[in-house]
């Protein structure tokens, strides 16, 4: 028998024993445990040092209120810190380890920290790093590196290394009633709502539903709690239309009744069952939503309440009853209300010594007396516990008389032996879903509580949650916000249901802290005491968000669950203004922490979709080397073995100019536009004419943004009068077909134009050089290919290898070259066709590499240049801005600042090194390696000229043209780059255009 | 956050796409004024409250949503198609009009 375990009760399997380690000692306990009932069954009572001072902590609570006693759990190399003892169920094997100590929990050498505890303050952080105003280490610097020792020294766990191997998945589910919370006002409201046939969801964070019940203590109608709650679990589980969730938190009350609760399916397993995840997060939405989410027990600020053997009374009083478990031996309890003589009077029944009950109101009802007598323990009222005895765990109390109206200490007092200490500071109920929803909460000075307002639209509050702390209320509470979420006419529940013991007085006297020398905690997580929230407001903090922000109260992993409300209280008596004036802070989910894991469910690694062309495995066979192009995959090179990069484009660019080559452009944007006002949408959106365009010709396009900065540019084709063939920069396909849309949608809907995006129902391969022609005739089957029947920019139908296909003559190389187009699905048959037809010829396939060497001998412009800040004009483009008609971008694209003589400008380079220049280098006129600057532009694109011989690149240029000629520098000094260059026209190879007109 | 669809009924808020401010009213095309372009571009209020949307029903049918939603609440007051309401009165040609 475990030393603390008691000899029967509890709703625990005594039959099953468990076994764990924590810190590297077996401990066992049984089925029901959680880690932190079970290490108190075996006697334990440190289970974490503090978050700043390492002052030793033990257990506080028994829920997901828990501040002090944080763990860690391993599974394999999986560490998962920050879980609260309280809320980890045992399995066989669980391995848990306590945080923030070194060497050891018992012996933690950053406990010096608690002599610094002045040093330590709310503000340290502001307050102390502020470094000399000289020197190296100027300004911050000095604790920024301070800080690195500082951060290890306070925290909570360490997060792990290895990857999670967890698997977590998400869900969504729809109800007409969600009911938060299964204690009796939840059961009671899930009852009414199933019994109308509406779809039910029950949600409860434990693992056990019931609540209250499972604790309590109480007989409803003549049965234990836990049994009424166990009929009516029974009933709504044989409901085809209930869904109950234990182990789920709700923990973020959304727009439109959405909420999400986090469901933890394994973390009580020792592994997933097979195709379980370890989390599931739930997205639920709820035609309305019934919070029964209850209250939590407030602790009393005092000296040395933080001991390890202080513990919230209600807290003990489940340790008891529902695990089977006694805090301490000899207890002592301290109260400023009447529901710690429950808890003393079950813990008593349970086997424990009560050896004094302190009660900081001057006088109590003769019930509790009746109470404190029969469990034999001293009563005494107008006293306060003033300070705590004992080293990592609690040996004793001092008490003192107290004048609970005057909150003084008028002097005496004693000591009393104990072993643990429990607190009871009132009751808060859970609003944080109501808070997060909108309702603003109001105070209540009888109940000293925020109390969530009337039911919001979406919500409707039962039990506890509204202030109503007797389960008989609680359950017609229930009822009737049951029938309210269900759309049911209200009636009377009848008869209340008799509950025993009655229930006692829930109205606290208004008492938070007890002012007596030592450090008193309200926020035990991120130790903030009361002196720090009084400092703050010597130091003119007065506002509620402020104060949490500057003392950090409220803001740990618990989110001051038990915290918040004392700390108001404490700063409103500060300011010398009553709570309600103070205000409180709106909770934000989440309630609890969530699993990042359970947020992303199977959307992680690489989310994009790999395009592929359909001449895809033929460049692969072909021993491309592939690189993503956006989403697509592209060549890059067909390199040689033994060729580097650079060797293989020039080869690749070189014999392309010299014969012939061919490169797969299946990705450029394609985009159907049909209609009769086809060519008149073309023209509104596009800078240039197109309505004037001939049927079988192409037109080269530049399209602005509204605001008059380019955008896109390609080719159009138009196939018949109202059928036209757009193409845009592969990188723009999108964005491009969004703007087309938009436009024809919002802006001009009276056109009659249809789009559709076929970017994928064609391939392309685009073949140029001065054998082109000569290898396509003597392919193509249907249509000539001459100068007659396809001169410059012409288009014609025709088949290659069987299989139909459209040819437009334009070019990106500069050479006399055409793009043909088949189906998609002939797209490699149409290919190896052409790459056949050019073999006699010596013709080489190129990839993005030459294709980028050539435009770049050609001078034209592509993404690099068309970056979202450069002008038509910067690109010298002008000649493409149509003066005739409107189009999007003309009103704004002649504004100041874009025709402004100093705008950076399309120019050519020429290394004068012959050394290669590189995209990003900055362009100077006396390079200054030691302290760069005088930029006058940037390199955008840059490659070695087969055509030229020369290393080359286009940059923007402030002055452009009038530069032509001039020497200048690269400065490039992350790459350590400088040298001289000369500026010239961006148009470097046959300006004249000869070669590709033929 | 559900968005009514004319088209595809109340599908989540993830399929769509917003597309700016449905107040903005594009001036004439051939309009020089400056200050108008200006405030079509870049002029947006900020309404804490009712605020008129252009959505994209990007993952459905495409169609672009004349929305207004409440920016305190994500609340929906009302959904329409933007052909057939959203959009600027001028810019527009007469329908029926040859190209």
């Amino acid at each position: 028998m475990s030393p603390r375990r008691t000899p029967s009760g509890g709703r625990i399997d005594r039959l099953r024993t468990i076994r764990f380690t924590f810190d590297g000692t077996a401990y066992t306990g049984h089925q029901g445990d959680t880690l932190a009932s079970a290490l108190l069954a075996n006697g334990v009572s440190l289970f974490a040092r503090s978050f700043k001072y390492h002052r030793p902590r033990g257990v506080l609570t028994a829920g997901i209120d828990e501040p002090n006693a944080l763990v860690t759990v391993l599974r394999g190399e999986v560490r998962e810190p920050n879980l609260p003892a309280t809320m980890v169920e045992i399995y066989d094997g669980l391995v848990a380890v306590s945080q923030n100590r070194f060497p050891s929990l018992a012996y933690d050498v950053s406990a010096i920290n608690q002599l610094g505890g002045r040093f330590l303050s709310a503000g340290f952080y502001y307050k102390t790093f502020m470094g000399p105003v000289v020197g190296p280490l100027k300004g911050t610097r000095f604790w920024m590196m301070c800080e690195h020792v500082i951060r290890r020294a306070a925290g909570l766990g360490r997060a792990g290394r290895e990857p999670d191997t967890a698997r977590y998945e998400k869900m969504n589910a729809f109800c007409d009633v969600l009911v938060v919370g299964s204690g009796p006002a939840g059961l009671a409201a899930a009852r009414e709502a199933v019994a109308s046939g509406r779809r039910v969801i029950l949600a409860e964070l434990d693992a056990l539903f019931g609540g209250s019940t499972n604790w309590s203590g109480e007989a409803i109608d003549g049965e234990p709690a836990s049994a009424w709650a166990g009929d009516i679990i029974g009933e709504l589980k044989g409901h085809k239309n209930v869904r109950l969730l234990k182990r789920t938190t709700v923990w973020g009350y959304y727009d439109g009744n959405t909420v999400a609760a986090l469901e933890r399916v394994s973390d009580h397993k020792a592994s997933a069952a097979k195709g379980a995840p370890r989390h599931r997060n739930w997205t639920i939405r709820a035609g309305k939503i019934v919070l029964a989410t209850g209250a939590f027990e407030r602790p009393l600020v005092f000296p040395g309440n933080d001991r390890p053997g202080v513990m919230m009374a209600s807290a003990a009083q489940r340790y008891a009853n529902q695990y089977g478990v006694l805090p301490g031996d000899k207890i002592a309890v301290f109260a400023n209300n009447d529901s710690a003589y429950r808890t003393a009077a079950a813990l008593n029944k349970a086997g424990a010594t009560i050896a004094a009950i302190v009660d900081v109101r001057p006088d109590i009802s003769e019930d509790c007396r009746t109470l404190a007598r029969q469990c034999g323990a001293e009563l005494l009222v107008g006293h306060a516990v003033v300070g705590t005895e004992g080293g990592k765990k609690l040996t004793g109390i001092k008490i003192a008389p107290f004048t609970a109206a005057a909150g003084a200490l008028p002097g005496g007092g004693r000591n009393i032996e104990a072993d643990c200490l429990l607190m009871s500071g009132g009751w808060s109920p859970t609003i944080h879903l109501a808070s997060q929803a909108g309702a603003r909460p109001v105070w209540d000075a009888d109940l000293q509580a925020f109390l969530p307002p009337e039911a919001g639209k979406g919500w409707v509050g039962a039990g506890a949650f509204n202030g109503v702390f007797s389960t008989a209320e609680a359950i017609a509470e229930g009822f009737a916000a049951g029938r309210v979420a269900a759309d049911l006419p209200a009636i009377e529940i009848g008869t209340l249901p008799q509950i025993e013991p009655a229930a006692l007085d829930p109205r606290p006297a208004p008492v938070f802290e007890i002012r007596a020398k030592g450090k008193s905690f309200v926020d035990f997580q991120h130790d903030v005491t009361s002196d720090d929230v009084r400092l703050a407001h010597l130091e003119g903090f007065v506002s509620v968000e402020h104060l949490k922000r500057y003392t950090t109260l409220g803001m740990a992993t618990d989110q001051g669950k038990g915290s918040n409300v004392p700390g108001l209280a404490i700063m409103a008596e500060a300011v010398g203004k009553p709570i309600p004036e103070v205000g409180t802070t709106r909770f934000r989910p989440p309630f609890a922490p969530v699993s990042v894991g359970a947020l992303a469910g199977e959307r992680y690694g690489d989310l994009k979709p790999e395009r592929l062309t359909p001449m895809h495995d033929w460049h692969l066979e072909n021993d491309a080397t592939m690189y993503s192009a956006g989403l697509w995959f592209r060549p890059m090179i067909y390199g040689d073995p033994g060729e580097t990069v650079e060797q293989a484009y020039v080869r690749e660019a070189g014999t392309t100019r010299e014969t012939a080559g061919i490169v797969d452009v299946s990705t450029l944007g394609k985009i159907a536009v049909q209609g009769p006002d086809a060519a008149e949408f073309l023209d509104r959106v596009y800078t240039n004419i197109f309505s004037t365009l001939p049927v079988g010709k192409a037109r080269y396009g530049l399209m602005l943004r509204e605001d008059g900065i380019a955008f896109d540019d390609g080719t159009t084709w138009r196939l018949g009068v109202n059928d036209f063939l757009m193409t845009t920069t592969t990188a723009n396909a999108g964005k491009v077909m969004q703007h087309l849309e938009y436009f024809l949608d919002v802006v001009w809907p009276d056109l009659k134009v249809h789009l559709t995006s076929v970017t994928d129902q064609w391939a392309g391969a685009a073949i140029g050089g001065p054998k082109a022609r000569e290898i396509l005739a003597s392919c193509v089957t249907g249509t000539k290919v001459d100068n007659e029947a396809l001169p410059f920019m012409g288009i014609v139908h025709g088949e290659i290898a069987g299989a139909p296909v459209m040819i437009c003559r334009l070019s990106f190389s500069g050479e006399m070259a055409f793009e043909v187009y088949s189906g998609a699905g002939h797209g490699i048959h149409v290919w190896e066709a052409l790459i056949e037809a050019g073999k006699p010829q010596g013709m080489v396939p190129y990839g993005l590499e030459a294709l980028g060497t050539m435009r770049i001998e050609k001078g034209h412009v592509t993404g690099a240049e068309i970056d979202g800040r450069t002008t038509a004009r910067d690109l010298h483009l002008g000649w493409m801005l149509s003066k005739k008609k409107p189009f999007i971008g003309s009103a704004m694209m002649d504004r100041e600042g874009l025709i402004a003589s100093d705008r950076l400008e399309l120019v050519g380079l020429i290394s004068l090194d012959n050394r290669p220049l590189s995209g990003g280098a900055h362009i100077v006129m006396e390079a200054d390696p030691e302290n760069p600057h005088g930029s006058l532009g940037h390199i955008t694109a840059a490659c070695f000229s087969p055509a030229l011989g020369k290393y080359i690149a286009l940059a923007l240029v402030s002055g452009g043209k009038a530069l032509h000629g001039k020497r200048a520098q690269v400065s490039d000094p992350l790459r350590n780059r400088f040298g001289p260059v000369e500026i010239v026209s961006n148009h470097f190879f046959d300006p004249e255009g000869k070669r590709m007109h033929g | 956050m559900l968005i009514t669809c004319p088209y595809c009924g109340p599908r989540d808020v993830s399929e769509f796409a917003y597309q700016g401010d449905g107040n903005r009213t594009r001036p004439d095309p051939s309009s020089t004024d400056s200050e108008a372009w200006h405030a079509y571009v870049y002029e947006r209020p900020n309404p804490a409250g009712a605020h008129n949307e252009i959505w994209l029903h990007a993952g459905g049918c495409r169609a672009h949503l004349a929305v207004v939603r409440d920016t305190l609440t994500h609340e929906i007051a009302s959904v329409r198609f933007a052909r057939e309401h959203g959009a600027a009165p001028h810019g527009r040609r007469k329908p029926g009009a040859k190209a």
